[in-house]
């Protein structure tokens, strides 16, 4: 049962705070993408199989590139599927 | 010189030998190439992700090697296309951060030094877009704080009009506090849905 304490917030406080993307590779120091690794493609990857976009990733261009051909590559070799429905 | 990675599946229907002679032969290809083969990886038998050849699973096998002009990939390609036990099949140029790579996860620094820098990014990084994925399906990456006080918050709106509804006919059947302070009659029923939650 929630208490009258629990009543704190009405709207959601953190929506005025933004966090900024960052590129993880670049952050990280990881310079090369490993296309028989599906776990970690699937994170650029929507419900649906769809290769995410930067704006929502925060990947820079030159490792984007780099995660769609492996995406592609690792789709090629049926670790990842072309078209799916709640792959996650 | 460069270094090649080839990744071929082989069809599972077959028996291990003849598997384990499938890629013994495409490896001897690649050393009377006058190759040299650096590592063979067999990856084992794996579920595709959709069906090739109406098969459902295959044994995955990378071999990586150093071809001195790229004159073995035609080859090899035209070798491995023609081979009915292969399903499917991908060679890849490695360039050094490639290689690299390679050598780091023979040498087991990806399976743990480096996967543990792996999950630390993911751990930020899934977590909003997995929670913000489901239920605003293309909402922007939440920043991290965002989805934790949302299934918070999302209860407490819900409990609420129930209590509310329930501490109208209370306040019908005690007419006495409502008829006292008709000003007070908000924080009343406050107190009222505060008692009927303790209930």
């Amino acid at each position: 049962m929630a208490s009258r304490d629990d009543i704190k917030f009405l709207s959601n406080p953190n929506i005025g705070s933004t966090h900024k993307k960052y590129c993880r590779f670049k952050k990280f120091g990881i310079r090369h993408i490993d296309y028989k690794d599906p776990d970690f493609l699937e994170q650029f990857v929507n419900s649906q199989g769809k290769i995410l976009p930067r704006r929502i990733t925060g990947n820079s261009l030159k490792y984007q590139k780099k995660v769609a051909v492996a995406i592609k590559r690792a789709r090629h070799l049926a670790m990842l599927p072309y078209v799916t429905d709640l792959l996650k | 010189m460069k270094q090649y990675e080839v990744t071929f599946i082989v069809d599972p229907v077959l028996s291990n030998e003849e598997i384990e002679s499938t890629s013994k032969s495409y490896q001897d290809l690649v050393t009377n190439e006058g190759c040299s083969i650096i590592n063979v990886d067999r990856i084992g038998l794996k579920q595709l992700a959709y069906p090739i050849n109406k098969r459902s699973s295959g044994v995955y096998y990378c071999v990586e090697f150093n071809g001195e002009s790229g004159a073995i990939v035609p080859k090899m390609e035209l070798a491995l296309r023609r081979d009915e036990r292969i399903m499917r099949f991908l060679t890849v140029h490695l360039d050094k951060y490639g290689i690299k790579y390679n050598e780091d996860k023979r040498a087991g620094k990806i399976g743990t030094v480096k996967k543990e820098k792996k999950e630390e990014k993911k751990e930020p990084y899934k977590k909003p877009y997995k929670k913000g994925g489901d239920k605003a399906a293309k909402a922007a990456p939440a920043p991290e704080a965002k989805p934790a006080p949302a299934p918070e918050a999302k209860p407490i709106p819900t409990p609420d009009p129930t209590p509310a509804i329930q501490a109208t006919p209370a306040t019908e059947t005690k007419p006495a506090p409502v008829a006292t302070s008709v000003a007070a009659a908000a924080p009343v029923a406050v107190q009222q849905v505060a008692k009927s939650e303790e209930e």
